[in-house]
């Protein structure tokens, strides 16, 4: 498929032709929706479409209204304070117990692993909007609802799948006989952990922390149930931004966190290569 | 000699049998796991598993009825619906004393309210009841004093609800997530202007199993393409299905919401390459299309990447011995290859499907009212019309669902080879 061999049949050329077509034209259909709001958020215009001052590409058709609208509209202002207040606490709590629970299900001998397993990974199982509702009644009934930790916990708890899975395959690759060298050597659980096992595993904890960041960062069913008010971040803004009064400042957030997404998707490509390498698996 | 073999014991230095010593090595490791894991466990079990018991327990729990007429339900036991009369002048007074203590505690509007779900009328009942109570005379005939309060407490059928519904534990928001309902005499279907959740259970399932197949038409070349071409070439086309995959569900939806519109930029091309007239604009979005379209959209990595790494593993050298064997690029592909990808469309359209099953966001933005799920009407009854109980039930059904379908997933790929990027 790769290649057409030079004794095709006219007909096995078209189908390569053609059928490479039909690919481009899936790949147009999965990128194009995010490459198309990117132009249309430097709209001039308060509308959804291109108007036709930015089809001849003139410069008075385009303008950076709806970014400074973003930096300056209170309302996003204080959801993106929310989520950057949000995202991170969720992810260090996720990856610090996730990380740990890792290493302890990567053991030769744990009793009941594939069904500690299963209820560690249920949360990414769990459709959300049913950990939403369960969620909802059990922290209104002590007290969570409505709170900055309420939504902290629940999601480290949404992301903490995602570092469990990410750091277990690491240490699939890990030589557990390296932590009986140190320890033979006379350190200590907690100098081997922060010595040996830890610089080989931060591809993994660091790319399970990336997902936990993204999960909570992206996350809007259970803010939108969990939260008040006070707690309104940047998806929760969006999404009553696009079910009431839609407004183009949203194309100009979408296309920051494009951007946001672009960056991440990249720092986990580089880790990804990294620990190829480092495992050998391949070359350069 | 045999005899000392058998009773001498190999020891470790310091004189422990090795048995033990082995065994309690083993403990002391397990142990070990154990703490480490327990942190999370616990974690887990308190902020995501006690919810969603909670939920599975607020779907059967009925305690309101007990809880605020708690004298009246102990009197009514007596009293048989059947008989066709009312109940007697201490039940009567029974309910006097709860009201009173209800309407101190303001707890008999909540009792209504939860009734109105079962028979319409009784919140205003309650109310009106309320209201009137303070005045009753306290030396009674409260039978009369109630029937003149309002004429609902003189009929059976008002004493025969609240007797259905006064047991602690109740099927009732199963049977109404089921479209059924408990009445006096009974489970019987709602009548059929009523019945909403079935037809609604229906479409969901109907749109999942759409949205899987649109995802597999489409993942399936694109998998094919990466898995055949160069591993350099691969990786940059990989990327045009990673961005999509990690970018913000909310930001590829609000661009769905852009370009379906009926001002939107497909329909504006259209109008102008003059394939749709101005008046003739489709309507792409707040129906199931719109649902279809996006959703294909966004759940397709998650078709691909699993059909990607199963291909990854065919060798190409299978089809070629079908071709050597003098067969054609169609029967070569069709009886050597596809049936080595069928693994990889198990894993990939189960998760899809399972990741469609419960998806909220997407339908509530782009799905109007006919291309709504099941997930939607669980968010209405937690936030807007408060009936709890029926949010629960659905939940559960939901819940069941996915768990059902995650265990065939775990047949398939096996919970510990889930891969993620």
């Amino acid at each position: 498929m790769s290649a057409l061999p030079p004794y095709a049949s006219p007909l096995q050329r078209i189908w390569h032709y053609s059928f490479r077509t039909i690919c481009g034209l899936i790949f147009f259909f999965l990128i194009f929706p995010i490459l198309v709001i990117l132009p249309l958020s430097f709209n001039a215009q308060d509308f959804f479409t291109f108007t036709p001052e930015m089809l001849a590409l003139d410069p008075a058709g385009y303008s950076f209204k709806h970014y400074d609208d973003f930096f300056n509209n209170p309302d996003w202002q204080q959801a993106l304070t929310n989520s950057v207040l949000i995202a991170p606490t969720a992810t260090i709590l996720a990856t610090a117990f996730g990380t740990l629970a890792a290493i302890g299900l990567s053991q030769p001998h744990v009793p009941y692993r594939s069904a500690i397993m299963a209820m560690l990974i249920s949360p990414m199982i769990v459709p959300l909007i049913i950990s939403a509702a369960g969620m909802y009644f059990f922290y209104s009934r002590i007290g969570l609802q409505g709170t900055y930790w309420g939504v902290v916990l629940a999601h480290a708890a949404l992301g903490t799948p995602f570092v469990i899975i990410t750091v277990t395959a690491t240490l699939v690759g890990f030589d557990q006989s390296l932590v009986r060298a140190a320890a033979s050597m006379g350190a200590n659980p907690v100098t081997t952990f922060f010595k040996v096992q830890m610089p080989l595993i931060v591809p993994g904890v660091v790319s399970g922390a990336l997902f936990a960041f993204i999960t909570s960062f992206d996350e809007v069913v259970v803010v939108l149930f969990l939260g008040s008010a006070g707690q309104k971040t940047l998806p929760w803004q969006m999404f009553t931004g696009l079910r009431e009064q839609i407004s183009p400042t949203i194309l100009a957030v979408a296309s920051l966190m494009v951007a946001i997404s672009i960056v991440l998707l990249t720092v986990l490509e580089l880790l990804r290569r990294r620990s190829e390498r480092l495992r050998g698996l391949t070359p350069g | 000699m045999s005899d000392t073999t058998s009773e001498q014991v190999l020891t470790t230095q310091d004189g422990k049998p090795l048995k033990q010593a082995l065994a309690s090595a083993l403990r002391r490791e397990k142990m070990r796991a154990l703490l480490l894991i327990a942190p999370l466990l616990i974690f887990i079990l308190l902020t995501f598993v006690a919810p969603i018991v909670d939920m599975l327990f607020r779907s059967v729990e009925n305690s309101i009825v007990a809880d605020t007429l708690p004298n009246t339900v102990v009197a009514m036991q007596e009293w048989d619906a059947a008989s066709g009369n009312l109940p007697d002048e201490a039940v009567f007074a029974a309910l006097y004393d709860d009201l009173g203590v209800a309407v101190k505690e303001k707890t008999h509007t909540r009792l209504g309210s939860r009734l109105n779900y079962e028979k319409t009328g009784m919140s205003s009942l309650f109310r009106k009841t309320g209201r009137r109570v303070k005045r009753m005379d306290e030396g009674g005939p409260f039978k009369e004093q109630f029937i003149k309060a309002d004429k609902k407490w003189g009929q059976v059928e008002t004493w025969a609800t609240l007797k259905t519904f006064s047991p602690r534990y109740t099927s009732a928001y199963f049977l109404s997530a089921a479209d059924a309902q408990l009445t006096p005499e009974g489970v019987k279907m709602k009548p059929e202007e009523q019945q909403v959740y079935l037809f609604l259970f229906g479409r969901t399932l109907f749109l999942s199993i759409t949205i899987t197949v649109c995802c597999l038409l489409l993942g399936y070349p694109i998998a094919f393409l990466l898995a055949a071409l160069p591993l350099r070439t691969s990786n940059l086309l990989m990327i045009l299905v990673l961005l999509p995959f990690w970018t913000s569900l909310l930001v590829r939806t609000s661009a769905w919401k852009v370009l379906l519109q009926q001002q939107g930029v497909i329909n504006d091309f259209l109008v102008w390459t003059g394939i749709v007239s101005e008046a003739g604009r489709l309507v792409m979005i707040n129906n199931q299309t719109g649902t279809i379209i996006a959703m294909t959209h966004i759940l397709l990595p998650f078709m691909i990447l699993p059909l990607y790494s199963v291909m990854k593993t065919i060798s190409p050298t299978y089809v070629r011995a079908a071709k050597s064997l003098g067969a054609n690029d169609c029967s070569a592909f069709w009886r050597v290859y596809f049936p080595q990808s069928v693994p990889g469309i198990g894993a990939g359209a189960v998760l899809v499907f399972i990741l469609a099953i419960g998806y909220y966001i997407t339908p509530e933005l782009v799905g109007g009212t006919s291309g709504i799920f099941i997930s939607n009407r669980i968010a209405y009854h937690i936030s807007s019309s408060l009936n709890w109980g029926l949010a629960a039930a659905l939940g559960t059904l939901l819940l069941v669902a996915v768990m059902v379908l995650f265990m065939v997933y775990d047949r398939i790929v096996g919970i510990d080879n889930v891969k993620l990027g």
